[in-house]
C-alpha cells in the first residue's frame, strides 16, 4: 500500500476502529485459551486428588512472586501509555523498557521452574511421570501446555513492546498518535489476565 | 463513517498505583486462603473468585473498559458469556455421565 | 487482465500504483483484487475436491475393492479437507464478501486492508502446507477431516503437517471475520443505519462473530493433536487418564458453528438475489436480519448433536437435541420470508434466481433431514451412515454450493465486466440439478438400508443404489463443467456488461462494471432501505 493510501485507510478507520479491532482479537485469544481451560476444568473435576498432589510440586511463593512481577509490568505499561498521552516521551520510553524487563524476568523465572521439573523427570511421557496417577500425569501435561502457550504470548508481547519502544523513540508514536501503544497495552494486559487465572489453578489447587 | 470519538480519559498515576496495590493485596490474600486452608472445600471457588476480581480490575482500569463505550463493554461481556456457554455445554456431558 | 475489448474490463484491473503484473496483484490491498484472487483459488480447490469425489464414487460403482482400505481413507480425508477448509469455509466470505462488502455499505475498502492481504497470504500458506503434507513422510493423512483422537495421535500418516496447515487457515479465517465485523461497525456510508444495510452484510456480520469466537477452539484442538503426537501429554489417551470424547467436544464446538460460517453468507446471497428478481422488497427485512444473528447464536449451542452415539451423558444428549430443533426456527424464518418475497412478484427466472431457487429447495431437504438426525432415537440408526453424508451434501453443496453459483452468476457482470451465455448457464444447471439428486438422494435410501459412511466396499444388495449414485456424480460433473466453461468463456469473449444488468437497487450497481479502484467517485449518501422496489 502506498503511504498516502495507508494514511487514508488509517484515517477512515480511526483510533476507535483500530481499538475495536484489537479488542476483537483479544476475544479470539480468550476462546483460544478457553479451550485449554475447558480441558483443565474437566480433568480437575475428575482427578481432584491427583491435581492436588501434583500441585504440591509447585513452589507457591515463586509463583506468587512471578504473579506480582507480571502485575507490576501491567502497571508499568499502563503508566507508559498515560505518560505518552501526556507528552512525556522519555518517561514512556523508560516505562516501556521496564515492562519488557519485567516480562523477561517472568519468562526467566518460568524457565527455571520448568528446568527444575524436567530435571526431576516430571515431563510428559517420562517414566517418572507415567508411574504417577492419572491426575498427576494430566496436571503436568496441562501445566506445560498452558504455561508454555502463555509464555509464548509473553514473548510476543515483549517483541511488540520492543517495536513500540522503537517507534516512540523515533517520535512516530506520540500524544497525538498513541493508538499503537494503547493497543499493545491491551494485549499485554490480556496476557496478564490469563496468568491471573493460571496462577491459582496451578499453584493454589486445594 | 469517521465520527470524532470521545477519547478515554488519561488515568492518573494515583489511580493506577491504587489498582496495582489492590492487585498485590488480592494476590497475597489468595495465597493466604490457599495455604491456610481457610475455606476448605470452597478453596477453588474462592481462588477463582479472587482471580476474577483481579481480572476485573485489570480490565476496568488498566484496559480502561470502565471508560469505554457501552458497545465495547457489551461485546466483551458477550465474549465471556460465549466461553462460559461452551464450558456449560461440555459439563452437561461430563458431570452427568 | 485487460480484455480485447478495451471497454469490457479495466476499472480496478488497471494497474494504478508503482507495481506491475503479478506483484500488483499479490501485494495489493484492494479488496476487489483480493476477492478475485481468492475466487480463482477457491475454484481451483473446488475442482480438485470434485475430482477426488468423482474418484471416490468411481471406486464404489460396484462391490469389490478398487482402492486399498488405506488409500480410500486417505481419499475421503482429502476430499473433506479440501472441500471444507479450502473451499466452503472461506468460500463466500472471502470471494463475494471481500469484493462486495465495502461496495454494499458504500465504503472504499474494508477496515484493515493490510490485514486483509495477510488473510489472503495465510490462506495460500495454509493451502501449501496441507498440500505439502501429502508428500511428506507418512503420506496423506487417513483420519477423516475430523481428526478424531486417539487415532489422529497414533497414525503414522502425515497428520502433524496437515494440522499446521489447517491452523494457518483458521488464523486467516479469524482475521477475515475480525476485519468484516469492524468494517460493518465503522465504515457504513452516511445515512446507512444498521437497518438500511443490505442483508448480505448482515450475514457477513453474524458469520464474522462465529469466525472469531469458534475458530480459536479448533485452533487449540489442533495444537493439542500436534503436541500429543510429539510429547504424549495424554489429554485424549485413556491409558493416561485422558478422554477422547473431550476431543470431540473441542472439535465440534468449532465445527458445528463452522457450518454456519458456510451457510449464513450463502443465505445472505439468496437474500440479495430474491428481491431483485421478483422486483419486490424483502418480506420482513428485520426478521431476516435478526434471523442471521439468531442462527449464529443458537448454532453455537448445538455441537453435541454430532456426538449422540459417542458416550455422552443423557442430559447432554437431550439438551443438544432440543437446541438442534430450536436452530431450525430462524432458518425457517428465512425460507418463509424468501418465498413471501417471491409471492406476487414480477419474477424473472434468470440464472441467478434459478440457482437461488435451487438453494431454497435443496437446503430445505437438507434442513428437514437434519431434524430427523437431530432426534435421538433415529440418530442411533442413521449416525455414520450414508444418510448423514446425503444430509450434509444437501445443505453444504445443495445449499452453500448452489448459493456460491448463484452469487457467481449474479455478480459476474459486476466483477468481470462481461455477460455470460444465459442458456448455457441454464443447461449446466439442469445437468447439475439432475446429477446432484441422483448422486445424493439415493444416499438417503442407502443410509437407511444400512450403508455406513467411509467404507470402501459394500454387500451386493446395495449395488443398484451405489450405481445410480455414481452415474449421478458423472452427470453432476458434466453440469459443473458446462457452468464453469460458460463463465470462463465469458471472461474472454462475453459481451460487455452494463452498470446494472439486473436492475438491482443496492450500492454495487451504482458504479461501473467492473468498479474503479476507489469503488465510488464519491461516497454515496443513503436515504432509504436497500430493496425499495415499491
Amino acid at each position: 500500500m502506498t503511504q498516502p493510501a495507508l494514511e487514508a485507510a488509517e484515517a477512515r478507520i480511526g483510533a476507535a476502529g483500530a481499538k475495536l479491532g484489537m479488542w476483537l482479537f483479544l476475544f479470539t485469544e480468550l476462546l483460544f485459551f478457553g479451550g485449554m481451560f475447558l480441558l483443565y476444568a474437566v480433568y480437575r473435576g475428575r482427578y481432584a486428588a491427583g491435581f492436588h498432589a501434583a500441585a504440591a510440586e509447585e513452589n507457591t511463593y515463586v509463583g506468587a512472586f512471578n504473579t506480582a512481577l507480571l502485575l507490576t509490568s501491567s502497571l508499568a505499561m499502563a503508566l507508559a501509555v498515560a505518560a505518552l498521552r501526556r507528552g512525556r516521551r522519555h518517561l514512556s520510553l523508560l516505562l516501556q523498557g521496564a515492562t519488557i524487563l519485567m516480562g523477561a524476568g517472568f519468562l526467566a523465572i518460568k524457565s527455571v521452574e520448568w528446568a527444575a521439573k524436567i530435571g526431576r523427570g516430571l515431563y510428559p511421557d517420562s517414566t517418572v511421570l507415567l508411574a504417577r496417577s492419572h491426575g498427576e500425569v494430566l496436571f503436568f501435561g496441562l501445566y506445560y501446555v498452558m504455561t508454555g502457550i502463555h509464555g509464548l504470548h509473553v514473548l510476543i508481547g515483549i517483541c511488540l513492546i520492543g517495536v513500540t519502544l522503537g517507534l516512540t523513540a523515533r517520535g512516530r508514536l506520540s500524544a497525538e498518535q498513541p493508538t499503537l501503544l494503547e493497543n499493545t497495552g491491551l494485549f499485554w494486559h490480556f496476557v496478564d489476565v490469563v496468568w491471573i487465572y493460571l496462577f491459582p489453578l496451578f499453584y493454589l489447587v486445594t | 463513517m469517521p465520527r470524532p470519538e470521545p477519547q478515554t480519559p488519561i488515568l492518573g498515576t494515583r489511580t493506577l498505583l491504587l489498582v496495582w496495590v489492590s492487585l498485590l493485596a488480592l494476590t497475597a490474600l489468595t495465597v493466604a486462603v490457599a495455604k491456610g486452608r481457610l475455606l476448605a472445600d470452597y478453596g477453588v471457588l474462592a481462588a477463582l473468585g479472587i482471580a476474577s476480581i483481579k481480572a476485573g480490575l485489570v480490565l476496568a482500569f488498566f484496559m480502561q473498559l470502565k471508560y469505554e463505550s457501552r458497545l465495547l463493554q457489551g461485546l466483551a461481556f458477550f465474549a465471556v458469556v460465549t466461553l462460559l456457554t461452551i464450558l456449560a455445554g461440555t459439563f452437561a456431558d461430563v458431570w452427568y455421565r | 487482465m485487460a480484455g480485447e475489448n478495451g471497454a469490457a474490463r479495466p476499472g480496478f484491473y488497471r494497474d494504478a500504483g508503482p507495481r506491475r503484473g503479478c506483484a500488483a496483484w499479490m501485494l495489493s490491498t484492494d479488496h476487489k483484487r483480493i476477492g478475485v484472487m481468492y475466487l480463482a483459488a477457491l475454484t481451483l480447490f473446488f475442482v480438485i475436491g470434485v475430482a477426488i469425489g468423482v474418484l471416490l464414487r468411481l471406486s464404489l460403482i460396484a462391490p469389490g475393492k478398487f482402492f486399498t482400505a488405506q488409500h480410500y481413507d486417505q481419499a475421503f480425508t482429502l476430499h473433506g479437507l479440501v472441500m471444507i477448509f479450502l473451499f466452503i469455509i472461506p468460500g463466500i466470505p472471502v470471494s463475494f464478501g471481500n469484493f462486495f462488502l465495502p461496495l454494499l455499505i458504500g465504503a472504499r475498502d474494508v477496515a484493515f486492508p493490510r490485514l486483509n492481504r495477510l488473510s489472503w497470504w495465510l490462506y495460500l500458506a495454509g493451502a501449501c502446507v496441507i498440500l505439502a503434507s501429502l508428500f511428506l513422510p507418512g503420506g496423506p493423512l487417513d483420519t477423516g477431516w475430523t481428526f478424531y483422537a486417539p487415532y489422529s495421535v497414533q497414525t503414522r500418516t502425515q497428520v502433524s503437517f496437515a494440522v499446521v496447515g489447517v491452523f494457518i487457515l483458521g488464523f486467516s479465517s479469524i482475521l477475515t471475520g475480525l476485519n468484516f465485523v469492524t468494517t460493518i461497525h465503522r465504515l457504513r456510508a452516511p445515512g446507512m443505519g444498521w437497518f438500511r444495510m443490505p442483508l448480505f452484510p448482515w450475514t457477513l456480520y453474524a458469520t464474522g462473530w462465529v469466525q472469531m469466537l469458534a475458530t480459536p477452539v479448533i485452533a487449540i484442538s489442533l495444537v493439542f493433536i500436534f503436541l500429543e503426537r510429539f510429547f504424549g501429554m495424554g489429554f485424549f489417551d485413556p491409558a493416561k487418564g485422558g478422554d477422547p470424547i473431550l476431543f470431540e467436544h473441542l472439535f465440534w464446538i468449532y465445527s458445528h458453528p463452522a457450518v454456519y460460517i458456510m451457510v449464513l453468507p450463502a443465505m445472505g446471497v439468496i437474500s440479495e438475489i430474491v428481491p431483485v428478481f421478483s422486483r419486490r422488497t424483502v418480506y420482513g427485512y428485520r426478521a431476516v436480519a435478526f434471523s442471521s444473528v439468531a442462527i449464529a447464536g443458537v448454532g453455537y449451542l448445538v455441537w453435541g448433536h454430532h456426538m449422540f452415539t459417542s458416550g455422552m451423558s443423557d442430559t447432554a444428549r437431550i439438551g443438544f437435541s432440543l437446541l438442534t430443533f430450536l436452530v431450525a426456527v430462524p432458518s425457517g424464518v428465512k425460507i418463509l420470508n424468501w418465498l413471501a418475497t417471491l409471492r406476487k412478484g414480477a419474477i424473472q427466472v434468470d440464472a441467478p434466481l434459478l440457482f437461488a431457487l435451487t438453494f431454497i429447495f435443496l437446503f430445505s431437504i437438507g434442513g428437514l433431514t437434519g431434524l430427523i438426525i437431530g432426534s435421538l432415537a433415529p440418530n442411533l440408526h442413521v449416525h455414520a451412515t450414508y444418510f448423514i453424508v446425503a444430509h450434509f451434501h444437501y445443505v453444504m453443496f445443495g445449499g452453500a454450493g448452489m448459493a456460491f453459483l448463484a452469487g457467481l452468476h449474479y455478480w459476474f457482470p459486476k466483477m468481470f465486466g462481461r455477460m455470460y451465455d444465459e442458456r448455457a448457464a441454464k443447461f449446466g444447471w439442469l445437468l447439475l440439478f439432475v446429477g446432484f439428486n441422483l448422486l445424493y438422494f439415493t444416499m438417503f435410501v442407502l443410509g437407511l438400508e444400512g450403508m455406513p459412511r467411509r467404507y470402501f466396499d459394500y454387500p451386493p444388495r446395495l449395488f443398484t443404489g451405489q450405481l445410480v449414485s455414481t452415474v449421478g456424480s458423472w452427470i453432476l460433473a458434466c453440469g459443473l463443467a458446462v457452468i464453469l466453461g460458460n463463465l470462463v468463456r465469458a471472461l474472454v469473449r462475453g459481451r460487455p456488461a452494463p452498470e446494472n444488468p439486473w436492475g438491482g437497487l443496492t450500492l454495487e450497481w451504482r458504479t461501473a462494471s467492473p468498479p474503479p479502484a476507489e469503488n465510488f467517485p464519491e461516497i454515496p449518501v443513503v436515504t432509504g432501505g436497500p430493496y425499495s422496489y415499491e
